[in-house]
């Protein structure tokens, strides 16, 4: 969950890759050898059809299933792990396995264990937990709250990084374009039309936006425009407005 | 905006390559970890552990109203 001015960087993580641990139940006595080799069918590319209650556009649609690991296997139930791109319905992937089995199958259970750089990690909270130290923190212990509250930078963490000197970051503040000049550290593996993340030298986000050259690209230039940027994240006046280099 | 992009997910080899060695000046800006607490929270994110009752809208109301924040939104439900 973001807070105030944290809503910005959401966008930055909601496309990253999912794992889930899912148990499906199949409507008939399967062989587990069978069970298995047609979970695996199902890594690699699929074709999904969302389901009514989505948001999106009802066609088909290419996902990426990363990998299946299959826990265990009692009866009629599989316990699973799948690690997905974004986008992917689990209780869909678990119909469309039932129907290529041919006795049908459904979801009983789900719990998506990593969304992008959050995992189940030490840094997951109980509403109870937070409670505790909201309390802490209004009698004068930030202690907790501290602890609990990360920086919204983790949520970029999974992004390929555009680091800038401070002269600037105050022009991509104001939605300015990124241009080469500007760029001290740079990502190794960044593709033209990449979505971006970025920082200043203290590691600060400043932006998203989007690659117009690659790595290499940016690295041999000397000129040039290297990001676009669609989305500023960091307040104006944060670094001195500093126009010219 | 459409800003679908597959990359692998979570490969943690990516290399950060200097192109200009640089220090940063520091008269302006704050390192992420060293936010005091009001920062922290101007600039933060928590992975809450959602509760399978409610909805994630009504959590980060609750959220919202415990924290007395004026802002907040989470990151993409579950989908069941």
């Amino acid at each position: 969950m973001a807070l105030e001015e944290a809503t910005k960087v959401v966008q930055g993580f909601l496309y990253t890759g999912k794992e889930y641990v899912c148990v499906m139940q199949v409507h008939a006595d399967i062989p587990e050898q069978t069970l298995r080799d047609v979970l695996r069918e199902f890594t690699g590319e699929i074709y999904q059809k969302p389901p009514l209650r989505a948001s999106v556009k009802r066609e088909p649609r290419k996902r990426l299933i990363y990998k299946i690991d299959v826990h265990e296997i009692d009866g009629r139930k599989v316990l699973f792990t799948c690690v997905c791109q974004a986008g992917t319905y689990m209780r869909k992937l678990c119909s469309d396995i039932g129907e290529v089995l041919g006795c049908g199958a459904h979801m009983r259970e789900l719990r998506r264990t990593r969304a992008g750089p959050f995992s189940e990690n030490d840094t997951l909270v109980s509403l109870h937990q937070l409670s505790a130290a909201q309390s802490d923190f209004e009698a004068g212990d930030d202690k907790a709250l501290m602890k609990i509250i990360q920086p919204m930078e983790v949520a970029l963490s999974a992004l390929p990084k555009v680091v800038i000197r401070d002269s600037a970051v105050d022009a991509v503040c104001h939605g300015a374009e990124l241009a080469l000049p500007g760029v001290v550290q740079l990502d190794s593996a960044i593709e033209r039309n990449n979505f971006v993340a970025i920082f200043t030298m203290k590691g600060e986000a400043v932006a998203l936006g989007r690659a117009l050259l690659t790595s290499r690209e940016m690295l041999d230039q000397e000129r040039g425009v290297a990001v676009k940027v669609e989305r500023v994240i960091m307040q104006r006046g944060t670094y001195p407005a500093m126009w010219k280099h | 905006m459409s800003w679908l992009q597959v990359t692998t997910p979570w490969v943690e080899n990516r290399e950060l390559i200097t192109k200009v060695a640089e220090t940063a000046n520091p008269s302006y800006g704050c390192r992420p970890e060293d936010r005091p607490i009001q920062l922290r929270i101007k600039y933060g994110l928590i992975n809450v552990d959602k509760p399978p009752g409610p909805s994630s809208h009504e959590v980060v109301a609750w959220i919202k109203q415990m924290m007395r924040l004026s802002h907040a939104g989470h990151g993409g439900t579950l989908e069941t």
